[in-house]
């Protein structure tokens, strides 16, 4: 865990809620997909965490997809280039490639996507067949399909709308892949549907109100088989069978 | 060169700087990002007989110049503490620790805090009687003037160190509860802890937290604490250890002039892992503006 200052190399918006931002600065906690970091945002008293969609140790760059849902979002939402944010960064455990096995498949829901990107990437350098499943409510949403296909994975898309891809849920497509291990980020009730559909062993990438961030405040504890848990410390990946629905 | 030293009953501190309890756990979290022997003390997390999970969540929300939590005293337990918890806080941290304390009892009070007294590493016993947020117990021993002394007795009866009572501004008159406390045998009085506060959603026109309320702190608290502080100065003769929205080294010598012996950082730690060790390092530059030898001099400057 490290704290910094970080500048905007960019904050483009990808859909109408969603946007994408790029930092510059220390990378050096950074080790597992599916880590977060957490904002300070002038006006606001506690820090706002958000998920890290992907980073570049070698150019020193962090990238950072968000969608706008309160007073935090907004904020960042207005960010320009050359900004300056104090980030909390290599936050929370991320997800745990080694047991992947061959051919895992990637589960992602709205904004719960971005994570796993950079999850993606790494089970691609590791020689990993990877298929990713991208659930949005309808076509105008869509993001990040083209990007998941640049890295080599097989992508499936459904819309709740039937808009675009398969109409329906991630659970859908889901019931008819082979896979040897899932990792999942979205809506609860998206959980929900994955734990019951899947046929393996998976991670789960959790999203609560945080205080800290960094396991000091017990803001974001649940329960799980083995104990408690804090989602900023011990999480946000869970495995799936340690988990109480 | 200025002096932070200060004497907390019989301990001297290297500076009056004390994370409060239930932001800084049992210390090695926050050994992460800085080495916490710097600080004068700290106050680790709110013990209880039982373990407790605590409240559902969302248990915290954001708010103008501060936040309201509703965590519930989560701990593992006075067994669990002193089985797990303290053997690692000792690796962090070499000095007297202050043991927070909660009950929903007053053999509940007792027990927890002769079991916690007999540890050698703790310096003080901190007994809360002022959580806003679990019911059948926490504030309600801190509301009356016979209960607060009730459980002051009742611990003082079982343990050898000096016992600070936590009190709630939740209440009327708390400088009546304060000498309460002090004619019960308390060494001190600590203050103060969250006022109780709730936020509500406007999209789902529902509280934010699952408890509804919960206990307010930051920045925004400051004037009630220092005010309340000065006043409870007034009336007791024993060490008042501040707290309440303190955030910079020129807040704790605002709140020591107010009477204070000592301070404890809250919220601020939450919102920066290393404001405690900043507040320390930055204070005898404060010192020396506002011409500040002794830290020691100044408690109760203001009366």
């Amino acid at each position: 865990m490290t704290q910094g200052f970080y500048k905007v190399v960019s904050n483009q918006q990808l859909t109408s809620n969603v946007y994408r931002m790029v930092v510059e600065g220390d990378t050096s906690s950074l080790s597992r997909p599916g880590q977060f970091v957490n904002f300070k945002i002038d006006g606001l008293y506690l820090r706002r965490p958000i998920s890290i969609c992907d980073y570049d140790t070698d150019a020193g760059t962090i990238t950072l997809i968000y969608k706008v849902v309160g007073a935090g979002t907004e904020k960042l939402a207005e960010a320009k280039e050359g900004d300056v944010f104090d980030l909390l960064s290599g936050l929370g455990n991320g997800y745990d490639t080694s047991t992947s096995g061959a051919a895992p498949v990637l589960i992602g829901g709205g904004v719960g996507i971005p994570p796993l990107y950079g999850l993606c990437r790494k089970l691609r350098a590791e020689g990993k067949q990877v298929k990713v499943i991208l659930g949005f409510n309808t076509k105008d949403e869509i993001f990040y399909e083209e990007e998941f296909k640049a890295l080599g994975a097989e992508v499936f898309v459904t819309t709740v709308d039937g808009s675009f891809g398969t109409k329906g849920f991630v659970t859908n497509v889901l019931s008819d892949l082979d896979y040897t291990y899932f990792y999942t980020c979205g809506p609860m009730p998206m959980f929900k549907a994955v734990n019951a559909a899947s046929v393996t062993s998976g991670q789960f990438s959790f999203e609560e109100r945080m205080g800290c961030g960094f396991g000091a405040c017990m803001g974001c504890s649940c329960k799980t088989k083995y104990g408690n848990k804090r989602i900023c410390k011990d999480g946000p990946v869970l495995v799936k069978e340690e988990i109480v629905w | 060169m200025v002096n932070t030293k200060v004497n907390l009953s019989g301990i001297m501190l290297d500076n009056p700087i004390i994370p409060a309890s239930g932001t800084f756990g049992y210390g090695y979290e926050f050994a992460e990002w800085y080495d916490i022997n710097c600080l004068g003390t700290f106050s680790f997390k709110g013990t209880t007989k039982d373990p407790r999970f605590g409240n559902p969540t969302p248990r915290i929300a954001d708010c103008t110049a501060g936040m309201i939590n509703a965590v519930g005293l989560q701990n593992p337990g006075v067994d669990a503490v002193i089985s797990h918890e303290l053997p690692l806080l000792s690796k962090c941290f070499h000095k007297p620790v202050m043991a927070n304390v909660s009950g929903f009892s007053i053999e509940d009070y007792a027990y927890t805090c002769q079991r916690l007294d007999a540890q050698p590493q703790v310096g003080w016993l901190e007994v809360n009687i002022s959580c806003p947020n679990v019911h059948g117990g926490g504030m309600s021993f801190g509301t009356s003037p016979e209960a607060a002394a009730e459980v002051t007795r009742a611990v003082k009866a079982v343990t050898t160190k000096p016992v600070y009572i936590k009190l709630s501004p939740n209440v009327t008159d708390i400088v009546s509860i304060a000498k309460a406390c002090e004619q019960a045998g308390a060494d001190g009085i600590s203050m103060i802890n969250t006022l109780m506060g709730m936020r509500i959603d406007l999209k789902t026109k529902k509280p934010v937290i699952a408890n509804k309320s919960g206990g307010f702190s930051g920045p925004a608290i400051k004037p009630v604490a220092i005010s309340m502080v000065y006043r409870v100065y007034e009336a007791v003769k024993i060490p008042i250890i501040g707290m309440g929205g303190l955030s910079t080294a020129e807040d704790v010598i605002e709140m020591m002039l107010a009477g204070a012996t000592a301070v404890e950082i809250g919220a601020a730690n939450l919102i920066d892992p290393c404001a405690a060790k900043n507040i320390i390092d930055d204070l005898p530059r404060v010192m020396e503006k506002y011409g500040i030898q002794n830290l020691q001099d100044i408690i109760g400057g203001a009366h």
